[in-house]
């Protein structure tokens, strides 16, 4: 039977197998090949039986009504397969650990998804009066007080719309507090080798200059450098420090009070990135360490799904120095009830808004799926997930540190960080050994980050996970790590075999993009 | 706790494996003056699913749900009937509970919905290639300013009076901050702003919104002949992505740059978020872009599958030089976005399409019937304004107490624009002729 490059055999009911997977249909048992919905156009079918219209002239003026949209036509079981088909090619946290390291993959309760779902809070348009959306205005009000209560700071902007708008909702506050001061003339951002891709990426898309800070042998920031950025003679010119803690090795900055006073006494703002807040929530407040603003990543401490990449929520807790510069929209209470303040000019009591970020109020679905996250675990279930968090990285640390190369000494905090000395002269690479645990039914940690040990692989396996999981996922990637220590690293480089795709050509997906489908 | 699976029995012996004796050891590079003794106190401690349930639903209890009465808000966000297919499918757990598709062999399901929705966007907004979506329309708005800034060279982007206030001032956030001008004209309920006449040689682009926040369609072909003249850029932003089941899309009118709000297709209210903001632009733009794409490849085997691709652009790759500082898409949204628009096909969202065209049209001649009323629109999707003789956010209020959501005062996205009389009111294909019947009447009674 003929192939074409779309992996379907190019006619139905061809007697020959297909090369690759043996079988005549091309399928693999439960793993079904499945075209592009365009290539499965029925036209003039249609999966919605839609009410009739009432009589009435187009009032489109001088705009023509479009021609054709070009989308297929298909029926409710058709579309109904499609996506289910397409579902099964995907791992998630429902399937299996997912230990990707700074991402927080941990059990996303249906609960969650039940509340998110109420009419009360699903079916309220952003701009009804206010008397009609005070339950929508409650969850708001509600997950503020339990977000500054654990953070220990005074205010909360709640419209970020994800981690990395979070760290510009920060940062604006930081330069708005400047401007404020007249020193907008504070052009530095100090930021770790060791920082996620946001923040120097965030520093600069808002004018800063960003000063690299080294990281120590220890795997913590560089003290000593970053002081003398601090010093009076360079000191005036620094904005503030983007530091996330834990850091991005999984550990503890120890000497973060100190930093936190050297950067208050320079005059400028401490960013803490929060992507690693499940390490300590409910048992360290980030205003006890000194912090001016933090994001929070709602969709990695307090479960709200990742959905394959969003939608996410950032929500920013500021100290009494940022808070006047609190974005719109923010809700206050008034008598009785809930006040949203929307406009920048109408904000009383000394608030100087530095602007608004998004439409509407924020990711209100995410806000009902994380309190309902926060109030099943009240804050002594908190203190026993980040435990459990921490605990269940430190047994995977300790289980694989024989076997693997853990880059620095512990104790981790929730995640365990290894780099690929242990393979050395073996010919695996780190990315090898992430494909291998595909071929084995896990999701790969993350691997290549942080930048600051070579090949690293960073392992977060979330409090979530049961001491039996753990242990199978210890023994498997132990033994990964033994036989590429022996060799073979044909076996490895091949690897996966038994996903629905092998490896895939990057390159040419780069050099020649192709990113839509096309009518021949 | 349901959630925690470790056993004590399962902590004392990973504690012992560890070699440590208690999980507070574990936090010793933490200064002691940081840490907490216990649990935080003055905050609830743990409860079941029956409790959270109780508490959450007494709060819902306390909205008015749009689907409960007569509503007729758009302004930005639209009630759409959304297929139950649809939230059936966004739940299952492979496409909910996965991460970015970082490990593509592990994540073709997600990477070919996302081929598939970077398809149907540039297909709706008549463009070349498309994203794998936004936070929302508003940060897609000022995200396309940035890019044509980029292109162009040129720092001074034309606001018209007729784009959503949120948008604006969400661009206008990022230019006060990153450093460009941003020229806003003033709000344009006529719709009959001069644009061609505010692009000059450092203009970067011009940026429109079809239909406009006060409901007008426009034809906008010579702006964007009169952009093109001054080697300034057209960017078109749609709020009501239905609209472009029946309207010339942006792409046929000369657009360089579209940015749109998905939300209409596939996702609930949800007090305005989380949306889904839809980004698409021309082929020779494609590395200015920002946010993932997702593009097609082979695999080792030579077959066809998908992978985020043109990642150089991208924060985790460039640091302090990317495109853009986002990380995430919206992409649960974007799922059920497509998902939609694939129940829906050709057939049935243009019909969708005109369906609410209708309904609006209806509407406009309801109310323009009524008393103290008068509909501002020659041309409109399925929203329009209507000038009252009392000011609009009282009737809002009022009709609100007997039960009819009517709109959205102008004053509340355009404070003290003098706009006071100004009412927003939109159509959907969930508003019956008795909705419509229920608020012409009670208008007519309170003005």
């Amino acid at each position: 039977m003929t192939m074409n490059n779309q992996g379907r055999p190019t006619d139905v009911g061809t007697p020959d197998a297909s090369p690759v997977t043996g079988t005549f249909s091309g399928n693999r048992g439960l793993q079904m090949e499945e075209a592009l919905i365009f290539e499965q156009d029925s036209p003039g079918q249609c999966g919605v039986d839609l009410p009739g219209a009432p009589t009435t002239e187009l009032r489109l003026g001088a705009v023509r009504p479009r021609g054709r949209v070009g989308l297929p036509g298909l029926s409710e079981p058709s579309v109904v397969r499609h996506y289910t088909r397409l579902s099964q090619k995907n791992y998630s946290i429902d399937t299996g650990l997912y230990p990707l390291g700074s991402c927080t993959m941990k059990h996303n309760p249906r609960l969650n998804e039940k509340m998110a779902r109420l009419p009360g809070f699903a079916d309220v348009h952003p701009l009804q009066p206010e008397s009609t959306v005070q339950g929508a205005l409650a969850v708001l009000d509600t997950l503020s007080h339990w977000l500054i209560t654990l953070t220990g700071m005074p205010a909360l902007a709640l419209s970020p719309g994800a981690g990395a708008h979070g760290e510009m909702c920060g940062m604006m506050a930081i330069k708005a507090a400047l401007e404020a001061r007249g020193e907008d003339r504070r052009k530095r951002v100090l930021v770790p080798d060791s920082a996620h891709g946001t923040n120097p990426a965030t520093a600069a898309a808002l004018g800063f200059v960003v000063d690299p800070v080294p990281a120590m042998e220890d795997g913590r920031v560089d003290a000593r450098a970053l002081m003398d950025k601090l010093a009076p003679a360079n000191g005036v010119e620094v904005a503030g420090i983007m530091l996330t803690n834990p850091n991005t090795c999984g550990l503890f900055e120890r000497d973060i009070v100190a930093i936190s006073e050297a950067v208050h006494a320079a005059g400028a703002y401490f960013y803490c990135d929060g992507a690693n807040f499940n390490a300590i929530v409910g048992r360290v407040r980030p205003a006890d360490l000194g912090v001016d603003a933090m994001h929070i990543n709602l969709h990695k401490t307090f479960s709200t799904p990742h959905g394959g990449g969003g939608p996410g929520s950032g929500p920013v807790v500021l100290s009494a120095a940022l808070a006047p510069f609190a974005p719109v929209p923010f809700v206050v209470r008034d008598g009785q009830g809930f006040r949203l303040v929307e406009d920048g000019g109408a904000a009383q009591g000394g608030a100087r808004p530095f602007g608004r970020m998004k439409a509407f109020h924020g990711q209100m679905g995410m806000f009902v799926r994380a309190l309902a996250y926060i109030l099943s675990h009240g804050a002594d279930g908190l203190w026993q997930a980040s435990g459990d968090a921490v605990l269940n990285a430190n047994y995977v640390m300790a289980k694989l540190k024989d076997v693997m190369s853990p880059s620095f000494e512990g104790p981790c905090m929730h995640e365990c960080l290894f780099d690929d000395r242990f393979l050395k002269g073996t010919g695996v690479s780190t990315l090898d050994i992430a494909k291998a645990l595909i071929d084995e039914g896990y999701h790969p940690m993350t691997v290549y980050f942080p930048l600051v040990v070579h090949g690293a692989m960073l392992i977060e396996p979330t409090e979530t996970e049961s001491k039996r999981d753990l242990d199978r996922f210890i023994a498997t990637l132990g033994a990964l790590a033994e036989k590429a220590k022996q060799g073979d690293a044909g076996f490895f480089q091949a690897a996966p075999r038994h996903t629905p795709r092998r490896r895939l050509d990057e390159t040419t997906a780069a050099r020649k993009p192709e990113l839509r489908w096309k009518p021949e | 706790m349901r959630y925690l699976p470790l056993t004590d029995a399962d902590r004392k012996a990973m504690l012992a494996a560890v070699g440590v004796s208690s999980v507070d050891e574990l936090f010793r590079d933490v200064p002691a003056s940081a840490r907490l003794p216990g649990p935080i106190a003055g905050l609830d401690a743990h409860q079941g699913e029956l409790e959270v349930e109780r508490a959450l639903s007494a709060m819902a209890a306390r909205s008015v749900p749009a689907g409960s009465v007569p509503s007729f808000l758009g302004a930005g966000a639209y009630r759409h009937h959304v297929p139950a297919t649809v939230d059936y499918l966004i739940q299952r757990g492979e496409f909910l509970t996965a991460y970015t598709p970082y490990q593509p062999e592990i994540s073709q399901g997600t990477l070919q919905v996302l081929f598939e929705f970077q398809t149907q966007v540039a297909m709706l907004t008549g463009m070349e290639v498309a994203n794998a979506s936004m936070y929302d329309g508003a940060t897609a708005c000022a995200e396309a300013v940035m890019m044509a800034n980029r292109l162009t060279r040129r720092s001074r982007a034309v606001v018209s009076g007729g784009v959503h206030p949120h948008y604006r001032d969400t661009t206008a956030t990022l230019a006060r901050m990153t450093g460009f001008d941003l020229a806003g004209l003033p709000a344009d309920p006529a719709g009959a702003e001069d644009l061609a006449a505010q692009v000059d040689e450092s203009t970067s682009c011009v940026v429109v919104q079809n239909p406009s926040v006060f409901g007008h369609v426009q034809d906008y072909s010579a702006l964007a002949r009169a952009c093109q003249a001054k080697g300034a850029l057209l960017v078109v932003v749609v709020t009501e992505a239905m609209s472009l089941g029946l309207l010339t899309p942006p792409g046929e009118m000369g657009a360089d740059i579209v940015a749109a709000e998905g939300q209409s297709l596939g996702n609930a209210l949800n007090f305005g978020g989380p949306y889904l903001g839809l980004f698409a632009t021309r082929d020779k733009y494609v590395r200015q872009m920002p946010g993932r794409l997702c593009g097609q490849t082979v695999d080792a085997e030579g077959r066809r599958g998908f992978v985020l691709t043109l990642s150089t652009r991208e924060q985790h790759i460039r640091r302090e030089k990317a495109t853009s500082n986002i990380c995430t898409n919206s992409g649960l949204c974007a799922l059920a976005f497509s998902i939609h628009l694939s129940l829906l096909g050709e057939g049935g969202f243009t019909a969708l399409a005109r369906l609410n065209h209708a309904k609006a049209v209806q509407l406009a001649g309801k109310l323009g019937a009524v008393k103290g009323a008068e509909v501002l629109n020659g041309a409109f999707f399925n929203e329009f304004t209507v000038r009252l003789s009392k000011p609009a956010a009282g009737v809002v209020d009022t009709l609100a107490q007997r039960g009819v959501l009517a709109g959205v005062p102008a004053s509340r996205l355009f404070p003290g624009a003098g706009l006071d009389d100004l009412l927003l009111v939109a159509a959907t294909e969930t508003n019956t002729e008795a909705d419509m019947d229920a608020l012409a009447k009670a208008l007519g009674e309170v003005l």
